[in-house]
């Protein structure tokens, strides 16, 4: 009973179909950029990478094999890291511009950064 | 204690010991999404403000060297799940040459890095005193060379640090220290790579490819 996990080792055809996809998907990043698609360009490129970032987390990294209680914390990880993400935009996105406390204006950047 | 193939006395048997090895390092390696989640955070924050200056800076990037240094870092993730799984089937030869071939790899990462790091100070892209870049916002492009800098360079500090560990792991593995049924150390590593992998996956896009059609 005890050997049973490791017993399960994922074929090599697994492993190999992952490497092409994320290479696929490196070589689709890059042409897909080059293509003006006005805001939907960082969209595209933000998908893909979630996308890459998925499968190696499910088959390198064994999380599609994992107990449920591991996967739990992977989500969670990722859940914090959203709500740092996403709590802190609300701030950024709702701010008029008047009452921003550092001024993005190019002239006083350009006084405090050179 | 000798822990080849030995169950450690707090587990109950060997799933369970290496369950909890795995969940120990994923919640180690949340403490590193939460690390480098800060710096994603200020790339964005400061994206929003300055898009043009972004798209500038990123424009100055070699863009071949950084998509040819995706591939190889894949190359290297795919080589190192490869070695978990000679690991798994206790293949000692096969370990080593996957270990060697994951820290190859890594190393031709860090060498194309430091290219890229080297003509960046040639063309006085560095933030600081001798940045100069002939455009109106050159002040702000200076953002995003420090953000530049700050990412890549963490994440190159954490390809460093790998190929410490798997230089460890190779000589442990030489010795036959992991196939005989313990690999726990061999399974972490890759989870630690793997992540670094992660992290690239995200800065090839963010960094190298903003606006690139114009």
């Amino acid at each position: 009973m005890s050997e049973s996990k490791e017993q399960h080792v994922i074929p090599f055809r697994t492993y190999a179909l992952i490497f092409a996809a994320l290479l696929a998907l490196t070589f689709v990043t890059y042409h897909v950029a080059l293509v003006d698609l006005g805001p939907w360009n960082i969209v595209v490129a933000i998908v893909i990478a979630c996308t890459k970032a998925v499968l190696v987390v499910l088959f390198f990294m064994h999380a599609a094999y994992a107990p449920r209680r591991t996967r739990l914390v992977i989500l969670a990880g990722i859940f914090w890291m959203l709500l740092l993400l996403g709590l802190t935009l609300t701030d950024y996105l709702t701010r008029p511009p008047a009452t921003d406390s550092i001024s993005f204006n190019n002239a006083p950047v350009a006084a405090y950064v050179r | 204690m000798e822990r080849t193939g030995a169950l450690l006395g707090q587990f109950r048997d060997l799933d369970q010991q290496r369950e909890t090895v795995a969940l120990g390092m994923w919640v180690f390696l949340l403490t590193e999404i939460m690390f480098f989640g800060g710096m994603f955070l200020t790339y964005t924050i400061y994206r929003m403000k300055f898009p043009h200056a972004f798209a500038e800076g990123s424009r100055e990037l070699d863009v071949v060297k950084g998509g040819w240094n995706t591939a190889v870092l894949i190359a290297s993730s795919f080589t190192m799940a490869l070695a978990v799984r000679a690991a798994q089937m206790r293949k000692r030869k096969l370990l080593c040459i996957l270990l060697a071939s994951t820290m190859i790899l890594g190393g031709v990462f860090l060498g194309v890095k430091y290219f890229e790091y080297a003509q960046k100070f040639e063309h006085h892209l560095v933030p600081g005193p001798n940045f100069h870049l002939n455009v109106p916002d050159a002040a702000q492009v200076q953002i995003f060379f420090s953000l530049y800098f700050a990412m890549t360079g963490m994440h190159a500090l954490h390809m460093i640090i790998g190929e410490g560990m798997l230089l460890a792991l190779l000589i442990y593995s030489w010795k036959g220290k992991y196939t005989g049924g313990y690999f726990a150390p061999i399974e972490n590593g890759g989870l630690y790579w793997h992540f670094v992998d992660i992290v690239w996956i995200f800065l090839f896009p963010l960094l190298y490819l903003v606006d690139l059609h114009r």
